[in-house]
């Protein structure tokens, strides 16, 4: 194995040094782009097949998104306010009994599924989004984390219900899983099998572009600013990053991760932190910034069409920010032990709040309140979270530099491993399809972080939305079965049959 | 109900003599000698995904390897007419030893010294001070 790694790793190398012979440096950057982007125009353009909408155009998949988050608010009654209590003592451990000490708690599951969900989506994409979308895209971010949280539940609760457990121990979870398993139940086996490849060659695509190239390429963005000896050589960093990420998913070296999942709840600290700071520095501004946020929310006037501009940036942000309804955090959240998978529900619909409704709210009102916000300026994405950040904290860039660097990796470790365990479903286990798979993964690392912005958050937006087609068809047939879990789960409470251990 | 002497357990020297130790008052006195192997083990701690899915295959692992090593000290002691039994457990070693004592209304924890008096070991808190401030029931530390 070690072998297939040298000679891939070769490979990558020589070849770049091969064109950096060829080319220019910009022109090999340049190259990429043109290369990769008669195939992903046309992905694109599917995906978000737009309808006409009060004068701009409204990405159908956006609306499929949100429509199914209120159904599930609706249909589970409103569960993410009534069980948010109920969530936070889950997650404390309450009813986590001593006996299972040494499984996977409640809050670990919650930390991991968060590590690979908290990440650029908080800094990059909410600057995307009040670029585009004007401050009113805030509200509409918040509204969407909110109601987010009833997909989270449902689909968290079905990916421990229909999760493999081998007889080794191991587990496997995801919509692969309750897609096929589910839908076989009420006798669509063949249906539910489609549905299952069809999401997992999305997600496979999702790690390749959001778990990946958005990835490397906001965190080259934020690199490049602050050393300026890597601009315009993109591929250099992501040759860089490519191998750190290649040493730990296909080398095996374990201890880069976890020195990274140990770094990355601090640097969201930190960050939270800052943002805090940034918030009180200018607490007078405060009331004027919410009054920007709601008034631009409704606003007829606002950039990029007003109010159903910034409505579609806020709901698209916040979905690409908690990936609620796209399926992925099933995956995480599977391994958790539990007797009663209602309860992963519950802790699963504290991912949305603390992503989107606390810290991408964060982010956006720092940028709003430190008047950053310049409208067709061209900062957009990193650059504009970055400005706002140091026009109050000067040297803030170095922190939120790592940040990102950090963010950016532990969310490619996180996707590279759901896009393997879709890999494998569709493939089968095996260590050499692994490799393959973490082959391709790696050189998506060098495409990302060569690409200009647009193409890259395209891609990236398109293949995630696309895993949340398969994912919520299968949740709106399944969610009968997850009312039942729930009904059986909240009557043990009652009954006294779970209680809460002291 | 006759005295019980729980006896913190990991397999290294140290721990061998203070199950001997506390064997020696067990025969004496009728007792039962009972060990406890502690996996250091924080619900809090930060998994990858990977891991969290190998986590319950792990577990099995680690409880069968400790199990491994603590049982044929269990034996022994039945076979020299000790009573002897044994449990092992994830979590935090201090915390378990006064739950485990306080359960079994245990007449004593004995553990064995670790040897260490580095600035590092005084920092981090060993498993002897903190049994010194929190235990239920009187502590032996053998050396």
């Amino acid at each position: 194995m070690k072998r297939m790694l040298l000679a891939a790793l070769g490979l990558l190398f020589a070849s770049s040094a091969f064109a950096q012979d060829a080319a220019e440096e910009a022109g090999i950057d340049q190259a990429i782009s043109d290369a990769v982007a008669p195939i992903v125009n046309p992905i694109v353009s599917t995906v978000f097949y737009s309808v006409p909408l009060f004068g701009t155009d409204f990405p159908l998949i956006v609306g499929w998104l949100v429509v199914a988050a209120v159904v599930f608010t609706v249909y589970f009654g409103f569960i993410q306010f009534r069980g948010f209590k109920h969530s936070i003592e889950l997650v404390r451990g309450d009813y986590f009994d001593p006996k299972d000490a040494g499984e996977v708690t409640p809050f670990q599951a919650l930390a991991t599924a968060l590590s690979g969900t908290v990440g650029l989506g908080n800094i990059a994409g909410v600057g995307v989004a009040v670029y585009l979308g004007g401050p009113g895209a805030t509200f509409w971010m918040i509204l969407a984390g909110l109601l987010g949280m009833a997909s989270k539940f449902t689909e968290c609760t079905l990916g421990v219900h229909y999760r493999n457990e081998y007889p080794d121990g191991t587990v496997s979870g995801g919509p692969m899983y309750y897609l096929s398993k589910g839908l076989s139940e009420q006798n669509k086996a063949a249906l539910g099998k489609f549905l299952a490849i069809f999401f997992s060659i999305c997600c496979i695509g999702g790690a390749l572009g959001g778990g990946n190239m958005f990835q490397a390429n906001q965190s080259f963005a934020q690199v490049s600013s602050i050393i300026p000896f890597f601009e315009g050589k993109g591929w250099l960093f992501g040759l860089i990053m490519a191998a750190v990420v290649g040493v730990v998913i296909i080398g095996g070296i374990k201890s880069i991760a976890r020195v990274t999942e140990k770094v990355v709840p601090f640097m969201a600290v930190i960050y939270v932190g800052a943002a805090l700071l940034i918030i009180l520095m200018n607490i007078g501004g405060v009331p004027a910034a919410i009054g920007e946020i709601i008034g631009g929310a409704f606003a007829p006037t606002a950039v990029a069409g007003g109010m159903v501009g910034a409505l579609i940036q806020g709901f698209k942000r916040a979905a690409f920010s908690n990936e609620a309804g796209i399926g992925s955090a099933s995956i995480a959240h599977s391994a958790v032990q539990t007797r009663h998978p209602a309860t992963e529900g519950y802790v699963a619909l504290l991912e949305p709040f603390i992503d989107t409704v606390v810290i991408c709210t964060m982010t956006s009102l720092v940028i709003t309140i430190t008047g950053s916000w310049v409208p067709d300026s061209g900062v957009t994405g990193i650059d504009l979270t970055a400005k706002a950040f140091t026009s109050n904290i000067s040297g803030f860039g170095y922190i939120l530099a790592i940040a990102a660097l950090l963010f950016a990796f532990s969310t490619m470790l996180s996707w590279s491993y759901y896009g393997l365990k879709a890999w494998t479903y569709m493939f089968g286990e095996g260590q050499a399809k692994e490799i393959v798979f973490k082959v391709i993964f790696c050189i998506f690392i060098i495409i990302g972080s060569s690409m200009s912005l647009g193409p890259v958050i395209d891609f990236s937006d398109a293949m995630i939305f696309a895993m949340a087609i398969a994912n919520i068809i299968g949740l709106y047939m399944l969610m009968p079965k997850v009312k039942a879990l729930v009904a059986d789960y909240q009557e043990k409470l009652r009954s006294g049959e779970i209680k809460k251990v002291t | 109900m006759a005295d019980t002497f729980v006896v913190g357990f990991d397999g290294t020297a140290s721990a061998k003599r203070a199950v001997q130790h506390a064997a020696v008052h067990a025969k004496a006195g009728g007792g039962t000698v009972h060990l406890v192997h502690v996996l250091e083990w924080s619900p809090y701690s930060f998994l990858t995904p990977e891991e969290l899915n190998e986590r319950h295959k792990r577990r099995e692992e680690e409880l069968a390897r400790a199990k491994a090593i603590v049982q044929p000290i269990v034996d022994d002691l039945k076979a020299k007419g000790v009573n002897a039994t044994c449990e092992v457990r994830h979590g935090h070693a201090g915390e378990l030893l006064c739950e485990i004592a306080e359960t079994k209304q245990a007449r004593q924890i004995v553990i064995g010294r670790t040897g260490s008096t580095s600035i590092a070991a005084r920092l981090m808190g060993s498993l002897a001070l903190t049994l010194v401030q929190a235990s239920p029931v009187p502590v032996t530390v053998v050396p």
